[in-house]
């Protein structure tokens, strides 16, 4: 085990340096105001993934206030029924699809993954220019129909038939349902790029046992993605052609199913949660590594309890409607399932105990939000076993003791991470270190806050009070409790503006941080912070799960790359040894312009099926464009394919 | 520059249309809260005989106002169901009564004369409505009639129905040009 | 369980804490027992977590160099993490058997002795049926359901439009009513009382506003009262209520409402045979009283946005008359 002192940055030599002026000459980015449209670089988008995505919450969160200020009195008429209801779907809707899994799994992933494996860029940069853009445009659409009284009113679910034609006029079910589309065409692609970065993209020694937990973590999450997001996608389609055209998938006198759609929505929307806290649980092992000094404690172990929560996921979607009435083997199927996967995931916990318990602990910042996490997602877990429980789930389901239960395993498991993840990487993504003080004042607010807001929910759902009713009437005992979640609020309001003020006053004055302030062990530590826009001066190799730490006095670096051209290597699934090398495509616009002509046809489609058809016309004339091969690229291509068949 | 301008008032014409199309009115007020009554032209009255009370002239403003609300068209929908129209009319495609999703409309198809058709009662079955149904629920029930045979936008128009399905939703059925419009239309210029 | 539940102001009659059948009562066994594991094995995770934390950390401004980790200390922490998974495997199944054990006593209540109401949920209220073998026999009413204490009861529910659940947490878990199925849900109550139940499946602008009260009364006073409501209704005495009727059933009211011994026979919205014998109106909102039902007829939709009640514009005469005769409507 050698020291860190190993990434402290070497002098650069007069070569290193012409090197370095080529790549940059390469790789840049342009600028001007048509560049920002053609930008495909990772750190590019994955940085617009996380602004774009913390606006969303932070507009969510705002439409929460509200509804802790109608819920505060009873009868009270600061929203009507109807705004109240546009206001928790789209309050439910956006913090799933427009903030959670674009957060927690597309920002994240795109920024970190190629760093941590040692690449220059993400596979397929285009694509994820693209996926971006689908990305912003499906949640604009959702906010501008919301702010013109088209806000989508059934619930983040919308069931049917409530959503259905009949009961849902208008157009609000609609464009909830187009969203979806939106949202989940681009997690697909981001999904595939993650899954090749990680498996073709790494560095040379980075084979499968030394793959840092977060990549672990968000590959399994891109496979659920894979596997989960094409249910809801399926669901919410049916439901839209039912509205427009006509169809009866959901039509009960026409042989249609109303419990089909819930069957196809749970089966996206269970694995949904853990899409949402494996990342959450994967910067968890990280910053614990980093913040105790030693390597993680059984990382094979996390590592295979984070696949088999990846599987079983699928297998629990049922526990969502155990209310719906369902033969007693399957009841018991699935109250067997909801419960082991309780199994991996207390394995998890306990590696984290052991790693901290056996650890040389430093409490910065980070780790903070991480004990956070504890106190709070351990909760979420615990009350997960009562609605694992069939009969226990009939008494609390659809009350707010579920509303509590889902806010601390969401907000515990990704949020408190996040924001951990924000003081960690913060360094990182802008070269300047987070205020810490005030970072502390923000975590012990939001602690507070968070618990004030939530705890008394479990009680308040205990005493019978329903999920999703506008207002409740006085008299139920139900009045002091919802006050005192209101005042919780504020203090969760005051908490993420002091981190806004944080960041944003860090990010101009911060000390300057240096490539590795936590002396941290994984690869995005090895460049400069912000790393360059060609991510690493000479790609990596690697040693040992940690990669700095374990780094081999002279560890060697890879040469012989072109550094004229966006090349980089391509390493073999299993040992991660180089099998040739590629080159990344270049900046462009045409992404911006498919995906503009993918949103016109999506938004077409809620006014008319044609919306599809006609819309299909310029989608394929832009991804014709994009697909459009150049000249000199193909040659250098076919030129490698003969170097590399001799 | 003039093509963002462009851009953005298409938009806000858009946004406005949308406002519109999901203006949910619950309480639609005294003056249309009052129950529709009219000198009934058919002995027969839904739900047995009336009590008199004065006609009242619909207001060309309550016109618009319901058939621009998809919300108010899906009330109609729903009425037409409950006050039983469906027991002669069907869904549109008539049984004992006239279908009402073609062109062929014995008393006229503008708003006003469905209304009256409603509120009157017409011979040979028709029941007259009088005193019986609130101003604004019949406006929504004409709605809903017109959107039968395509006379409202796609948008506004409920679509299939949670019942066995009819031939098309109402919001695909083509637009039919009833003669008593069509008229109009020439008359017009 | 009660110390959740005993607060002043907390009636105590819509809570799963407070169980007055077998029903609620299997649960809130299970309930408990999870209750305790969960909070006993959440306090042990935190404090081992806080005591490792205060016993290992430094606070050092600089990051000090990674530690060795040695194979003997590791493997002595496998096995305490071998250990510890094991205990919780060992917790999750007794969890899972209390669970199983109470699913199975609450599925096998006595199915054949069981008195069968239907439910229907429509948006929103309740519609309520006792059939009966001969048809003229058969009892609807609305939003109020009685019961015979002691006697197994079978609700046999659907739905007239959207999803809605039924529960009343006091005597029973939920069950959904989904149009195109036909579900059944099994409860007993043991004690004589009003227990509050709700629509617990979002519904719509009024989802807020559907509660149900399951009135538990003895036997011998749940005949009477399934008598008195098998008779029509009472005819009017006075020139008041007369002219009452007449309001009733030449205005909007009978498009909607069914009065049995009337002409107003419509199933749209509850049936209001034995309107007054009910203690509330609008689904479970206000109190059966005059000046409720005043309003509520006047313009529902200023109590209740949204709701199928249209407004009525009645004159003050009508509306004096009508009341009086919905009043009468024992």
């Amino acid at each position: 085990m050698t020291s860190s002192t190993i990434v402290t940055p070497v002098e650069l030599t007069e070569s290193d340096r012409r090197h370095a002026a080529r790549l940059e000459e390469v790789w840049k980015e342009p600028s001007g105001f048509l560049g920002w449209f053609k930008a495909v670089h990772h750190t590019t988008i994955g940085k617009r993934y996380m602004v774009t995505a913390f606006v969303f919450f932070s507009l969510a969160g705002l439409l929460a206030g509200v509804m802790r200020l109608q819920l505060a009195f009873p009868e009270a008429h600061i929203l009507s029924n109807d705004k109240y209801n546009q206001f928790f779907t789209v309050h439910g809707s956006t913090m799933m699809f427009l903030f959670a899994v674009p957060m927690m799994f597309e920002a994240l992933s795109v920024y970190l993954v190629p760093l941590m494996v040692g690449t220059r860029n993400i596979a397929f940069p285009r694509l994820n220019a693209y996926s971006y853009y689908l990305y912003l445009f499906g949640g604009m659409m959702l906010w501008i129909a919301f702010f013109c009284n088209t806000g989508a009113d059934r619930g983040w679910f919308s069931y049917v038939p409530l959503a259905g034609p009949d009961y849902g006029p208008g157009k609000r079910p609609d464009f909830w349902a187009q969203m979806i589309t939106f949202t989940e065409v681009s997690a697909l692609a981001v999904a595939v790029e993650i899954v090749v970065t990680v498996f073709r993209l790494r560095a040379p020694g980075m084979s499968l046992n030394r793959i840092p937990i977060f990549v672990w973590g968000q590959v399994v999450v891109a496979f659920m993605v894979i596997f989960a997001l094409p249910g809801v996608v399926l669901s919410s389609t049916m439901l839209l052609i039912d509205r427009t055209c006509g169809t009866q998938f959901f039509n009960p006198a026409a042989g249609g199913d109303v419990l089909l759609y819930q069957h196809l929505f749970w089966w996206f929307g269970h694995p949904e949660v853990y899409i949402i806290f494996i990342p959450g649980t994967a910067i968890v092992s990280t910053i614990v590594t980093t913040f105790s000094r030693r390597h993680m404690f059984g990382y094979l172990m996390v590592v295979l309890a984070l696949v088999a929560t990846g599987f079983m996921a699928f297998g629990l979607w049922v526990h969502h409607m155990f209310a719906t009435g369902i033969p007693q083997i399957a009841e018991s199927y699935f109250t067997a399932a909801s419960m082991t996967i309780a199994i991996p995931t207390g394995a998890q916990v306990f590696c984290w105990l052991v790693t901290l318990a056996t650890g040389k602990v430093v409490l910065k910042p980070p780790l903070w939000w991480v004990i956070g996490f504890f106190f709070v997602f351990i909760m979420g877990g615990m009350t997960g076993i009562f609605l694992a429980s069939v009969p226990v789930d009939l008494q609390v389901h659809d009350t707010y003791f579920v509303v509590a239960h889902f806010h601390y395993v969401l907000i515990g498991g990704a949020v408190f991470p996040l924001f951990g993840a924000l003081s960690y990487w913060f360094p990182k993504i802008t070269g300047r270190m987070l205020n810490a003080t005030l970072d502390q004042v923000s975590f012990w607010l939001f602690f507070i806050g968070f618990n004030t807001t939530f705890f008394p929910m479990h009680l308040v759902g205990l005493r019978g009070m329903p999920r999703r009713v506008y207002t409740y009437q006085p008299g139920m005992g139900w009045t002091v409790l919802n006050q005192v979640e209101s005042f919780g609020y504020v203090l969760l309001f005051l908490s993420v503006c002091i981190m806004l003020w944080n960041v944003y006053r860090s990010a101009r004055r911060g000390t300057i941080a240096g490539s590795n302030p936590w002396s941290a062990g994984t690869l995005e530590w090895a460049t400069t912070s912000p790393p360059p826009s060609y991510d690493f001066l000479y790609l990596p190799t690697v040693n040992g799960r940690e990669a700095l730490w374990d780094a081999a006095p002279n560890q060697p670096i890879v040469v012989g790359l072109h550094d004229d051209v966006r090349s980089f290597l391509t390493t073999r699934i299993l040992d991660a040894e180089p099998d040739g090398h590629e080159e990344f495509p270049s900046p462009t616009m045409w992404p911006f312009w498919a995906a503009v002509a993918t949103g016109a046809a999506f938004v077409g489609s809620i006014f008319t099926p044609w919306g599809i058809t006609l819309g299909a016309i310029p989608v394929a004339i832009m991804m014709i464009g994009w697909f459009w091969p150049e000249r000199q690229p193909a040659e250098r291509r076919r030129a490698r394919e003969i170097w590399q068949s001799e | 520059m003039r093509y963002g301008l462009a851009l953005l008032l298409s938009a806000s014409l858009l946004l406005n249309a949308g406002c519109k199309r999901e203006h949910r009115v619950f309480d639609p007020g005294a003056a249309q809260a009052s129950v529709a009554y009219a000198a009934p032209l058919n002995p027969v009255h839904a739900g047995g005989p009336s009590a008199p009370a004065a006609p009242y002239i619909p207001s060309a403003r309550a016109l618009s106002q319901y058939e621009q609300s998809a919300y108010a068209v899906g009330e109609g929908k729903r009425l037409y169901m409950a006050f039983n129209c469906v027991g002669c009319h069907q869904h549109g495609g008539g049984g004992i009564g006239p279908a009402l999703m073609d062109a062929q409309w014995i008393y006229g198809s503008h708003p006003e004369q469905i209304y009256a058709s409603i509120v009157e009662g017409r011979p040979n079955g028709m029941p007259s409505f009088a005193g019986k149904i609130p101003e604004y629920q019949v406006w929504e029930l004409v709605a809903y009639v017109r959107s039968m045979s395509g006379q409202l936008p796609e948008d506004i128009a409920p679509s299939r129905s949670d019942e066995m399905p009819v031939v098309k939703a109402e919001q695909a059925r083509p637009k039919e040009h009833p003669q008593d419009q069509q008229k109009d239309r020439k008359a017009q210029p | 369980m009660m110390f959740l539940a005993a607060v002043p102001g907390f009636s105590g009659d819509q809570t799963s804490l407070n169980p007055v059948g077998p029903g609620a009562s299997h649960i809130e066994h299970t309930f408990a027992l999870i209750f305790w594991i969960t909070a006993v094995v959440y306090c042990i995770v935190m404090a081992v977590l806080v005591i490792s934390i205060w016993r290992r950390h430094h606070s050092l401004d600089t990051m000090p160099d990674p530690q060795p980790t040695s194979a003997e200390s590791d493997q002595r922490a496998q096995r305490m993490v071998a250990g510890a998974i094991g205990v919780t495997i060992v917790l999750l199944f007794t969890m899972m058997i209390s669970s199983f054990a109470a699913s199975r006593a609450i599925a096998t209540m006595n199915y054949e002795q069981a008195l069968t109401i239907h439910v229907f949920g429509h948006e929103w209220w309740w519609e309520v049926q006792y059939p009966s073998d001969q048809a003229w026999k058969t009892v609807v009413t609305a939003n109020e359901i009685h019961v015979p204490v002691g006697v197994t009861i079978r609700i046999h529910g659907t739905s007239r439009d959207v999803i809605h659940s039924f529960w009343a947490p006091n005597v029973q878990g939920k069950r959904d009513l989904l149009p195109g199925y036909d579900t059944d849900l099994m409860l007993k109550v043991d004690q004589p009382g009003r227990y509050r139940g709700q629509c617990a499946e979002y519904c719509g602008e009024q989802h807020a506003h559907m509660a149900f009260y399951i009135v538990a009364q003895s036997p011998d006073d749940f005949d009477h009262w399934l008598q008195g409501q098998q008779k029509s209704a009472t005819p009017p005495a006075t020139p008041q209520t007369l002219h009452g009727q007449q309001v009733f059933l030449t205005h909007a009211c009978v498009m909607c409402h069914t009065i049995r011994g009337t002409t107003a026979g419509s199933r749209v919205g509850p049936d209001l045979t034995h309107l007054a014998s009910r203690t509330t109106i609008a689904a479970g909102m206000l109190p059966n009283n005059t000046a409720n039902l005043a309003g509520w007829i006047l313009n529902a939709q200023n109590i209740k946005p949204g709701c199928r009640m249209p407004p009525n514009g009645l004159s003050g005469s009508d509306l004096q008359d009508l009341v009086a005769y919905l009043e009468t409507l024992q």
